[in-house]
């Protein structure tokens, strides 16, 4: 994505452009929102099916009047562009309106699942880099030795094999045979009655293999990724002049290539942002994880659709708020581009 | 001073010694707690709302119908003590037991009852059951503890209906019901009162001392959301589940090791539903009842069976279930004869005319599309197997899998269907007028295969307004014999209904209604007991 900003006069890029160019972005939103919203409504109601449908079909005791006064309750029997301004009209005072399923504020359906997608996905993410990063580094500070082959050997491995079908097999040796660990869930039966330590270790224990399966695919990704950055900013010149002064190498590879091969990483994390509230419904089923992947899963499945509605509306905004931030930090990481020469 | 009773004087002490410990061993223990697996979570505890098995299984322990289904599958008061049926069926007056209290102290009165029938049949609230209720034509309170309910015209399945759990009105009279808090915090006057719900995780309930039938001796009740069968039953294997249901493989073949053995039971037991293939009867094809009768003839139900059931379940003959007081004993099965299928299809105008292998008539071949929906194992496989069997009398039926929603609304509701592979989870009372009478053939509603017997209609409306068992069985006889001989399905077979259940519980009496009745009568001994608190 091209960073544009504009500049004052001087050559470097002040507080109050900086400021300028969010507020811009930010305002950005509102248009794009409208229209993936506008377009995501319309599709999602392409989908033969209606709520009304699967929640009462083939159910003998519920007659086909009971059926369609269900539907003028939901509002559905109004035409779609009523039924969408009527929904916008009340996402711009903040109400997300009810889940068709049991009538909860679909705020709070989604509110109460985001604590433990976000703390899975943000302890993924933590781990995945502490990992992956000094595999990339010691990889690229010796191409093709011993440590590079084997592990691109293995975290290829890891790609390649199916996590749901690794899930399992781990659950079976850890919580089956060894019994080392549980099977699912993400507290213990008895989890009010343990202490805030007991709670914390509980919690913890429960999150090993959910965590394990889900950063094992993504460490080849990145490891590579850091390995050819690693490898671009140790062949650059100032590296030979760094040798030169007599620099001891852990100097030159960590103060000096490191710093300049973790820029792209910052846009990656960036990325990475709109990912934080997302989940995958098979992972989140295998492990009984009551989480965001499933919910969105269930709700497209029993069209649903202020729920839908409102999870691609948190999406939309995140991705554009990633965006934004990535290329924030980037230009506050990377003094290149502040200046505008 | 204690007087020691004088039979006593006479046993030789070791003897009372004997017989006293025993009566100890043989009371029932309170504590510990069921944990019960399950793939879906609850929806809403507002019973009259909530349609699907997970809130039904949670409401079910935590309300009262006015009346339930006792071990033989006969009806018996629940709530209310006794009734009485007047005026030929038009009038049913039931009398409410007494000293029943809410969960939270409140007594429990008549009021309650016309409460929730009064929810019932108001239009703003999103019940899907108001159907029964509706044709009610007067309900009175007479007294606190008496109701006389009055019928537009004799209506016999109603009395079931008031199995409906019944709601508090002290506590939902200014509630709206749709949205209420008391879907996530329910009270009810069953033996088990609601304790927490953590969403897609748990729910749990307590035993309620004051239970009006006793106290349960189980004191707690989880119910674990564990949405993916192989997790579910990797979690039977450490006993993280104490319950869950089972595939005829799992049960014949999983559960045998040492382990399962010493640690579980298994039950398998009738199930209250059955499986079939549906001809749309509006297809030229399937008009005529002897090209049905003959695909009969030609598709091996023991087969399906063996096959697909693994043997665990029973050949459909009809729309009731052998366990039902409708079910017609001499109504056969007809025998695999693909020789007579033959035959039949030959009068019927079908020979193969270009010996392409297909049958043919006025120039359109045998061909035509079974649909069923995505998700279900073993409507896909007893699908194959029709397709084997009626390839080999030249019949070439292909077969399609349809998400569930699009199936439903594109397919079954528009009629846009040859044939269809799906199942009916019947209802304890026979009446099957809503899937057969020719009236229920608007898009929507169950007979969508169009099926039209002027006799079978008759009989189906005089069934409904006869309310003693023995002459509305004569009636329903008659229908299971009609429908089987016309074939408007093709009746496959009656599943069994196969569970599995932690060995640590006693008091099971497996009946024909299964063996969840007596709940409440379950318990563990205390040196098995599992969890504590």
């Amino acid at each position: 994505m091209s960073v544009n900003f504009v500049g004052q006069i001087n050559d470097t890029i002040g507080p109050a452009d900086m400021v300028n160019y969010i507020l811009r972005r930010l305002l950005g939103v509102i248009p794009m929102l409208i229209g993936i919203t506008l377009i995501s409504f319309f599709v999602i109601h392409l989908a033969p099916g209606k709520p009304t449908t699967i929640q009462q079909s083939l159910n003998p005791k519920v007659s086909l009047e009971v059926r369609e006064r269900l539907e003028k309750l939901y509002g559905l029997d109004k035409p779609l562009h009523i039924q969408y301004l009527s929904w916008l009209s009340r996402l711009v005072r903040f109400d997300f309106g009810r889940s068709f399923s049991d009538d909860r504020p679909v705020l709070d359906k989604i509110l109460e699942r985001i604590p433990l997608t976000l703390t899975i996905n943000i302890l993924s993410l933590v781990l995945i880099f502490l990992v992956a990063i000094p595999i990339g580094i010691r990889s690229a500070v010796k191409p093709n030795g011993l440590f590079d082959k084997s592990a691109t050997v293995l975290v290829f491995i890891f790609f390649a094999l199916p996590s749901f079908w690794l899930a399992l097999l781990l659950m079976n040796l850890f919580g089956v045979q060894l019994r080392w660990l549980p099977i699912s869930g993400i507290k213990s039966l008895d989890f009010e009655y343990l202490g805030f330590w007991g709670k914390l270790a509980d919690l913890t224990w429960h999150l090993i293999l959910p965590l394990f399966v889900s950063c094992i695919g993504a460490l080849a990704g990145l490891s590579r990724y850091m390995r050819q950055n690693m490898m671009e900013a140790l062949r650059q010149p100032y590296i030979y002049t760094a040798r030169a002064k007599g620099l001891p190498e852990h100097k030159v590879v960590y103060k000096h290539a490191l710093r300049n091969a973790l820029l792209p990483v910052v846009t990656i994390l960036g990325l990475s942002i709109p990912g934080l509230l997302g989940g995958s419904v098979i992972f989140e089923s295998l492990f009984a994880l009551p989480g965001i992947g499933r919910l969105f899963y269930e709700a497209v499945m029993m069209r649903d659709y202020p729920l839908i509605m409102a999870e691609l509306v948190i999406g939309t905004v995140l991705t554009l708020l990633g965006n934004l931030l990535a290329d924030i930090g980037y230009a506050c990481v990377d003094p290149r581009i502040r200046y505008k020469k | 001073m204690y007087q020691v009773p004088s039979i006593m004087k006479k046993l030789p002490i070791p003897l009372v010694v004997f017989l006293f410990l025993t009566g100890m061993a043989l009371a029932e223990d309170y504590g510990d707690a069921i944990v019960m697996g399950s793939i879906g979570d609850a929806r809403t505890l507002v019973p009259i709302l909530a349609s699907d098995t997970a809130s039904s299984d949670i409401t079910g322990m935590v309300f009262n119908g006015l009346v339930k289904y006792d071990k033989d599958i006969k009806l018996t008061g629940d709530l209310a003590q006794s009734w009485e049926i007047k005026d030929g069926g038009l009038t049913i007056i039931f009398h409410l037991r007494r000293n029943v209290l809410w969960q939270d102290g409140h007594p429990f009165t008549a009021h309650d009852v016309e409460f929730t029938y009064l929810k019932l049949i108001d239009p703003d609230v999103k019940t899907p059951y108001s159907g029964d209720f509706e044709r009610v034509s007067s309900f009175e309170v007479i007294d606190d503890h008496t109701i006389k309910v009055t019928y537009k015209e004799p209506f016999s399945p109603g009395l079931s209906s008031w199995g409906m759990s019944i709601m508090p009105k002290h506590l939902l009279e200014k509630e709206d019901l749709n949205k209420t808090d008391f879907g996530r915090h329910p009270i009810g006057t069953g033996p088990y009162v609601f304790k927490s719900w953590r969403s897609q995780e748990k729910i749990e309930l307590t035993s309620y001392k004051d239970y009006f039938e006793a106290q349960p001796y189980i004191s707690r009740y989880i119910f674990r959301v564990i949405p993916d069968e192989s997790t579910l039953f990797l979690e039977l294997q450490t006993e993280g589940v104490d319950s869950t249901g089972l595939t005829p493989l799992q049960y014949l073949r999983q559960t045998d090791t040492p382990f399962f053995k010493e640690k579980y039971r298994k039950f398998r037991l009738p199930s209250f539903g059955y499986t079939y293939m549906g001809y749309n009867l509006n297809d030229e094809k399937f008009k005529d009842a002897r090209v049905r009768k003959a695909l009969n003839y030609a598709v091996d139900k023991n087969e399906i069976l063996r096959i697909v059931l693994l043997g665990l379940g029973r050949v459909c003959t009809g729309p009731f279930v052998p366990e039902s007081w409708a079910y017609n004993k001499d109504v056969i099965a007809e025998e695999y004869n693909p020789q007579k299928a033959r035959e039949l299809l030959k009068e019927a105008g079908w020979k193969d005319i270009d010996n392409d292998g297909i049958l043919d008539k006025n120039g359109m071949k045998f061909e035509f599309t079974v649909i069923t929906n995505q998700g279900n194992e073993e409507r896909l496989k007893s699908a194959q197997i029709i397709q084997k069997r009626l390839k080999e009398i030249g019949i070439n039926m292909k077969v399609k899998v349809l998400e569930w929603s699009v199936f439903l609304s594109e397919y079954i509701d528009k009629r846009k269907f040859e044939a269809v592979i799906l199942g009916w989870a019947l209802a304890r009372d026979p009446d099957c007028y809503d899937i057969f009478h020719s009236s229920k053939t608007r898009e929507g509603e169950f007979n969508f295969v169009g099926y039209n017997n002027p006799e079978v209609d008759r009989l189906l409306e005089e069934g409904r307004r006869i309310f003693e068992e023995d002459k509305r069985a004569e009636v329903y006889h008659k229908i299971h014999r009609l429908i089987y001989d016309e074939q408007p399905y093709m009746f496959l077979y009656v599943p069994d209904s196969l569970s599995v259940l932690h060995s640590r519980f006693r008091g099971i009496q497996p009946a024909p209604i299964g063996i969840g009745y007596n709940f409440i009568k379950w318990w563990v001994p205390l040196s098995e007991q599992k969890y504590k608190k």
